[in-house]
Formats: structure tokens, C-alpha cells, sequence
């Protein structure tokens, strides 16, 4: 089996009736984008990657990472990381602090604090370590929301309509950035959206769920 | 990781075990079985010398009329007053200053009102003598009157806070402006809309503290000690009086008073239910024929009228405490004390240190044991994917549906029976069980809207449930919980009986301390408690503001919460 991430006909359920099947999978470093109206349970099959359905919902099929099954494992065993369109930034926890909760516990308390400032160089916030998440602009939360799921060394990547909330300039940015960061580090990832220019930018294959009967 | 399922149960047996044992604990002693006592059931003799106290009709019926006449008037003031004015500027500016009150003890409110309406009282001084002529405080039956009118007035200033409180959150629920609107659209003058369109959905939501309401009216022990009638008193004033007799036989009589106290409180809810319905289908057959109500300006007056009568009495009443307390000569019928001295807080401060330091150390240790408790419970539900159900609600509320005086006097011959009566952990296990639903009501909607997708985001990150719950969930829940704190320290600062019966007289707090004080009619000593009394009750809720603005002020993110 080759690496990547991979829905092995997988089948989506609500309480008894089929919402979507897929068979796909995303290489390394390749982005496929799933394009759809709402309500046809597109968000849904992320929460499946990670681990988190809803009461109500159930998944027949596997769900692989690296060739590795991700079902029965708990949400924070499957390193797979994920960006909604909502940053999620902890209000209570500094710009510096956010990152650092991504950031592994393995990582030696020494080594943290040069990690978390050269991930702000990397993402053109230096010296934003101390700040208060709330002072930020809509694209600098986005840039440390990016930041702090990357820092947390995810092995898939997925993406909940990240860039709908943002202007149409700073979305385009927003789209390279996270493009390229997941391409740097070879990650799979799978993009959920409405925008066929989000599809475009992203480059990969584009998967067009018919909507639910 | 899933948590045993430890928590919950504890609760359930907080809340309840002291109910149920308690309540078998006065059925055994009515039913003559008191070892402590010498005496071995079962007997009837209990309910016989209950049955022969010339006071039992009287008490009875005040019992059931002061209670019942409290609820409607506190339930219709309220619903009067959201019906005329929600979402007005001058219900909020109300509602600003009501909110604060509902903190203040029973036992406060009660003696505020007892030095603003009682013949020497702030209103008959400020009458007399150009209007009254008198020159002496009359002798007119003002407070402690045989009907009961000085309580059920005590109660309602106390209760139409906590009623409007609790509509309030209700109210967001419910979709209520938009109902009105649609209703108001169709023609509907504002109270009528607002009877027809939003009480009915109100109501369902708000029943059970209401029935909380009935039930506590019906048996409270402070307000009417102070306010109520002595000869005889209600029915619960009675039972407390044969508890603190030193002839332990006469625990019997007060168990079985206990009992018929509990069937007068169930009498009272199944007549209530009945009401409920005859309402409902009046109501009905009112909307039916569609009269619109649209002249409803004397209604609202109404409304307004009393709310500002309530809000009134407690804050002159409090003010009032206040000037007593550092009032030097005040004789009739002047409206202010000739000077203020120090001397009555310099009398009474020595004797106040140990009672204060005892207050806090209950309401601490019963509200830290409550927090983890729930806490606990949530956290697990949370994991579990549960929510409490109507049925889990009713369990909640139980402690407070079943009269104080009913269950209380069984815990304390249980532990008198154990030996254990009479120690602080006893009245600390009393009062979580009253702590504990305040608790869980204060915190259940801040930890359910909550948002769990940050939780999603950390746990693929890698966060474990417990990291989660100590580092985002309970730091981000940080202003919530503490004012679920002051709630909880507030109720168990305001709880007389519960330390009375259970302490055995021997634990002492300035709540307990200031009605025993009531008898005495020392004006500047009960000023000096009363006011005690609220501060303790008040503070918690200031640090529980102060506090979380301190801790995030450079967070604005949490600013709105």
C-alpha cells in the first residue's frame, strides 16, 4: 500500500441511511479538494478522519494514514491535523501560548521557546510571542491557527473551508502559505470547500459530491 | 479516557442521601422510635399530642395560606413585569439593581423590612406625627400579624428575584421577543401578546422553581420567625421549637409535625398541578376568542408599580439596617438617629470574629466539595455524550421540593442516635445538599455552550481529555464558575435551619446568630448582624467579578463572558 491518506470505500451514515461514499486516495504532498453543497456531509467525513462523529453517525469501510488503520484510535493518536474556518484560537492563552500547545511535550522545555519564535519568523510575526490572540487581524489569527496545528507535527492535513471567513486578497495569501507549508512537509491533505477558486489554487484532484436524495 | 462514573454518584448521594435518610429519620421518630430518648416505636402517640396542640388549625393554616398567598403574588409581580417591560430600557435599569438583591439572605431582607414597616419603623416615622399624630410608635399589629400579611410580604421581595432571574435565562430559549412581535403584529396589546404567546413556553421552563418556590414559602423558619406571628406560629416554627426543646420527647411530637409539614407541601403541589390546569384551559378559551387587550397602560403600571415596590423595600431596608447599626440615640418619631457612634459594631464585632470565621468556613467547604462534585458530573456527561434530562432535573430540584423542616429534623436524630450530631462536617454535608443544585443550575449553561470544537482542535493536536478539561475548558470557564461559586457561597451563607437542626444549636453563624437575635429586639445588634450577614453573602460575588478581570486583563477575548 502506498503512503498517503486513504478512504478505503468508505461509507458516511446517519442513523441508518448512506450520506456519501468515497474511495480516494491523497498522496503525500498532494492536496484533493471535495467540493459540495452543504448538508451533504462534507464536515462530517473530516470529523470521521479525526476521530470525532457526532452521535448519530457511523463509517463502514477503513480510514488509512501511511498505511496505518485510523479507526478505533482515539482523536489524539491519529495525527491528523485540522483548520476550520473559525481560527480557535484559546482566548485565554497568548499568541506564544497557542503555539506552544501544538508544540509536542516531548519537546524539551529548553528547546520550546526558540521553536515557537522562529514558527512566528516563519509566518511573519516576529515578536508577537506575548500577545493577546483577541489584538490580532483576521489573517494573523489564521496564520497562527496554521501555525500552531503544523507545530503539533501532524502526518494529514485537513482543511474545513479555512479561507471562507478571509477577505478576497488575504484569502489568496492564506492559500498559498498553507499550500506551500503542506507541500514542504509532504503532507496529504484534503480540502473541503464551496469556492472552485479554493479547488483551483489547491492544484490537486477536485472531487464533486452529488448532493443527498 | 473515560472517568468512572465515581462523580455522579456521589452526587446523586449527596443530594439526596441526607433527603431520604433524613425523611426516614422523621418518620421513625413521629412513629415514637427515639432511641436517644428512651423511647421505642412504633407508637402513635407522636401524632396524638400533635393532634391535641391547640395551635395545630391556626398553624396550619397559616402554613398553607402565607405559602400559597407568597408564591401567586411573587409568580404574578414577576410575570407582570416581564410581560409590561422586558427588553425596556427601564426593565433593565430595574433588573440592574434586582439582581444584586437576589443575594441577600432571607433573614436580612426580613429584618430590612421589620425596621422599615414595623410601628416604630422608618415609614410610620416618616408619617408621624404631622400626618399620624403620633407622638409613640402605635400599637398597631404591623409585623408578626395573626394573618401572616408582614411574611408573605417578606417572602415575596425575596422570591420575585429569583423568579424573574431564573425567567430570564428561560427567556433566551424560547425565542420570546419574536413571539411577541408576531403576536404583537397581529394586533395583540403588549401584556396580552405577551400572556398568550410567551407565558405558556415560559412556564414550562420556569415550573419547578416555582414548585421551589411554593414549598420553601410554605415551610421557611427565619422570615417568619422575624416577621411571622407568635401565638401560635406556622407550623415549621413550631417543629423548630419542639426541636431545640431540651425534653427530647417533645422530638417526636415535632417529627410528626414534620411529617404532616411534608404532606401539607405535597397537599399544596397537587393542588397546584390542579390550578396549573384550570389556568391552562382558561387561558385557551381566552386566546380562542381573541380579544386583543391592547388598553393594557394600567396593567403595566402595575407591574412597574411593584417591581419598584420590592426593589424599594429591600434597599431601604438594608439602608435601614445600616443606620441602626451606627445609630446612637433614635427616639420616635424622628426619621434620622440624633448621631452615629461605633459603639454597637464595637460591642457586637469580638462575638461576630468566631461566627463570621464559622460562616465562611461552611460555605467554603460546602461549596469547594459542591464545585468538584459538579464539576465532576458535567465533565463526565460531557465524555459520555449525556444530557440532563427532565427526569435528572426533578432529582436536582428534589432537595429543595421536600420541605427544610421535613427531612431536617430526621438527619439530626439520626446523627443524634449516631452521636455525630452537633459537628461542623454535619452541617457542611446540610448545606452542600442546598449548594448543590444552585451549583449545577449556575454552571449548566456556561459549560454546555461552551465551544467544543475548541476541544476538537486540541485533541487533534494531541490533547488528552484531562489536559483539555485543566488547561482550555476550566481556565476559559473561569468567570462562570466563580460566579457559580458566589451563588453557592450566598445560598449556604443564607442558610438558617440547616445549621440550626443539624449543628444542634451548637454551631454558630452569623445567619443563626442574627435570628436568635430577633426575640431580643436589640435594634443595633441585629443591624449590626443583618448587615454582616449580606456583606458575607455579597463579597463573594464581588471577588467573583473582580477576580476574572484581574486574571484576563490583557485577554479580550473573554472580556464579553
Amino acid at each position: 500500500m502506498p503512503d498517503g491518506l486513504r478512504l478505503d470505500n468508505l461509507t458516511l451514515w446517519r442513523d441508518g441511511t448512506a450520506l456519501l461514499s468515497l474511495d480516494l486516495l491523497v498522496r503525500p504532498g498532494e492536496v484533493t479538494s471535495l467540493m459540495g453543497p452543504s448538508g451533504v456531509g462534507k464536515s462530517t467525513l473530516l470529523a470521521a478522519i479525526t476521530g470525532q462523529l457526532p452521535p448519530g453517525f457511523s463509517t463502514k469501510g477503513d480510514i488509512r494514514l501511511n498505511d496505518r488503520s485510523l479507526l478505533g484510535l482515539p482523536p489524539q493518536a491519529r495525527r491528523v491535523g485540522i483548520l476550520f474556518q473559525d481560527h480557535l484560537l484559546f482566548p485565554h492563552l497568548s499568541v506564544g501560548g497557542n503555539l506552544a500547545f501544538g508544540l509536542a511535550p516531548t519537546i524539551p522545555r529548553r528547546d520550546r521557546r526558540a521553536k515557537i519564535e522562529a514558527a512566528l519568523d516563519a509566518i511573519g510575526l516576529t515578536g508577537f510571542h506575548d500577545r493577546d490572540p483577541e489584538t490580532l487581524s483576521g489573517g494573523q489569527k489564521a496564520r497562527v491557527a496554521l501555525m500552531r496545528m503544523l507545530l503539533s507535527a501532524p502526518s494529514a492535513l485537513l482543511l474545513d473551508e479555512p479561507f471562507s471567513r478571509l477577505d478576497t486578497d488575504l484569502r489568496d495569501q492564506m492559500r498559498r502559505l498553507v499550500f506551500s507549508h503542506a507541500a514542504e512537509r509532504r503532507l496529504p491533505t484534503l480540502l473541503v470547500t464551496h469556492d472552485a477558486a479554493d479547488a483551483e489554487a489547491a492544484g490537486g484532484p477536485v472531487i464533486h459530491l452529488p448532493a443527498t436524495q | 479516557m473515560r472517568l468512572p462514573p465515581a462523580l455522579p454518584a456521589l452526587t446523586i448521594l449527596a443530594l439526596l442521601g441526607p433527603v431520604l435518610a433524613g425523611l426516614w429519620g422523621t418518620l421513625s421518630a413521629a412513629l415514637g422510635h427515639l432511641p436517644a430518648a428512651g423511647l421505642n416505636g412504633p407508637s402513635l402517640i407522636a401524632f396524638q399530642a400533635l393532634w391535641e396542640w391547640p395551635g395545630l388549625a391556626s398553624s396550619v393554616r397559616l402554613s398553607l395560606g402565607t405559602g400559597v398567598l407568597a408564591t401567586v403574588i411573587s409568580l404574578v409581580v414577576t410575570m407582570l413585569l416581564l410581560a409590561g417591560w422586558s427588553g425596556t430600557r427601564a426593565f433593565r435599569a430595574l433588573l440592574g439593581v434586582l439582581s444584586p438583591l437576589l443575594s441577600v439572605p432571607h433573614a436580612a431582607a426580613a429584618f430590612g423590612l421589620l425596621f422599615l414597616i414595623q410601628p416604630s419603623g422608618w415609614i410610620a416615622r416618616l408619617l408621624s406625627p404631622w400626618l399620624t399624630g403620633w407622638q409613640r410608635p402605635p400599637d398597631l399589629l404591623l409585623v408578626q400579624d395573626p394573618m401572616g400579611v408582614a411574611m408573605v410580604l417578606g417572602l415575596v421581595v425575596k422570591e420575585v428575584p429569583f423568579l424573574l432571574l431564573i425567567s430570564l435565562a428561560a427567556l433566551g430559549q424560547i425565542d420570546a421577543s419574536r413571539r411577541l412581535q408576531v403576536a404583537q403584529a397581529l394586533g395583540y396589546g403588549r401584556v396580552t401578546a405577551w400572556i398568550y404567546s410567551v407565558f405558556p413556553a415560559l412556564y414550562a421552563r420556569i415550573r419547578l422553581p416555582v414548585l421551589v418556590v411554593l414549598a420553601y414559602s410554605m415551610s421557611v423558619v427565619d422570615v417568619a420567625v422575624i416577621l411571622g406571628p407568635n401565638t401560635p406560629p406556622s407550623l415549621s416554627v413550631q417543629i423548630v421549637r419542639w426541636m431545640g426543646d431540651p425534653d427530647l420527647t417533645l422530638r417526636t411530637v415535632a417529627s410528626a409535625a414534620a411529617m404532616l409539614q411534608f404532606g401539607l407541601v405535597a397537599l399544596a403541589i397537587a393542588l397546584w398541578f390542579g390550578a396549573e390546569v384550570l389556568l391552562a384551559q382558561t387561558g385557551l378559551r381566552c386566546a380562542y376568542r381573541g380579544r386583543r387587550g391592547s388598553h393594557d397602560r394600567m396593567v403595566r403600571a402595575v407591574g412597574f408599580v411593584s417591581g419598584g415596590v420590592i426593589v424599594g423595600a429591600v434597599l431601604l431596608g438594608l439602608i435601614g439596617l445600616s443606620l441602626w447599626s451606627v445609630a446612637a440615640r433614635w427616639s420616635f418619631p424622628d426619621v434620622l438617629p440624633d448621631g452615629l457612634s461605633l459603639r454597637s459594631w464595637q460591642r457586637n464585632g469580638t462575638a461576630m470574629l468566631p461566627s463570621l470565621a464559622t460562616t465562611f468556613t461552611i460555605a467554603l467547604a460546602a461549596t469547594a466539595a459542591g464545585l468538584l462534585l459538579t464539576l465532576g458530573c458535567l465533565e463526565t456527561e460531557q465524555r459520555r455524550q449525556l444530557t440532563l434530562t427532565q427526569k435528572g432535573l426533578w432529582l436536582l430540584y428534589l432537595p429543595l421540593l421536600v420541605p427544610q423542616t421535613a427531612f431536617l429534623p430526621g438527619m439530626q436524630t439520626l446523627l443524634l442516635n449516631l452521636d455525630v450530631d452537633r459537628s461542623l462536617g454535619a452541617v457542611v454535608l446540610a448545606h452542600l445538599v442546598f449548594v448543590l443544585p444552585y451549583l449545577r443550575l449556575a454552571l449548566e449553561g456556561p459549560y454546555r455552550t461552551w465551544d467544543l470544537r475548541q476541544a476538537a482542535v486540541a485533541a487533534t493536536m494531541g490533547a488528552s481529555d484531562n489536559r483539555i478539561f485543566l488547561t482550555l475548558r476550566l481556565p476559559m470557564l473561569l468567570a462562570p464558575i466563580l460566579t457559580a461559586c458566589a451563588v453557592g457561597m450566598a445560598v449556604s451563607v443564607g442558610q438558617y435551619l440547616p445549621t440550626l437542626l443539624v449543628g444542634g444549636g451548637r454551631v454558630q453563624t452569623l445567619t443563626t446568630e442574627a435570628v436568635a437575635l430577633a426575640a431580643g429586639g436589640d435594634r443595633r445588634a441585629i443591624g449590626a448582624y443583618a448587615l454582616a450577614q449580606t456583606a458575607a453573602a455579597l463579597l463573594p460575588f464581588a471577588l467573583a467579578l473582580a477576580v476574572p478581570m484581574l486574571v484576563w486583563r490583557n485577554r479580550e477575548g473573554l472580556h464579553h463572558a
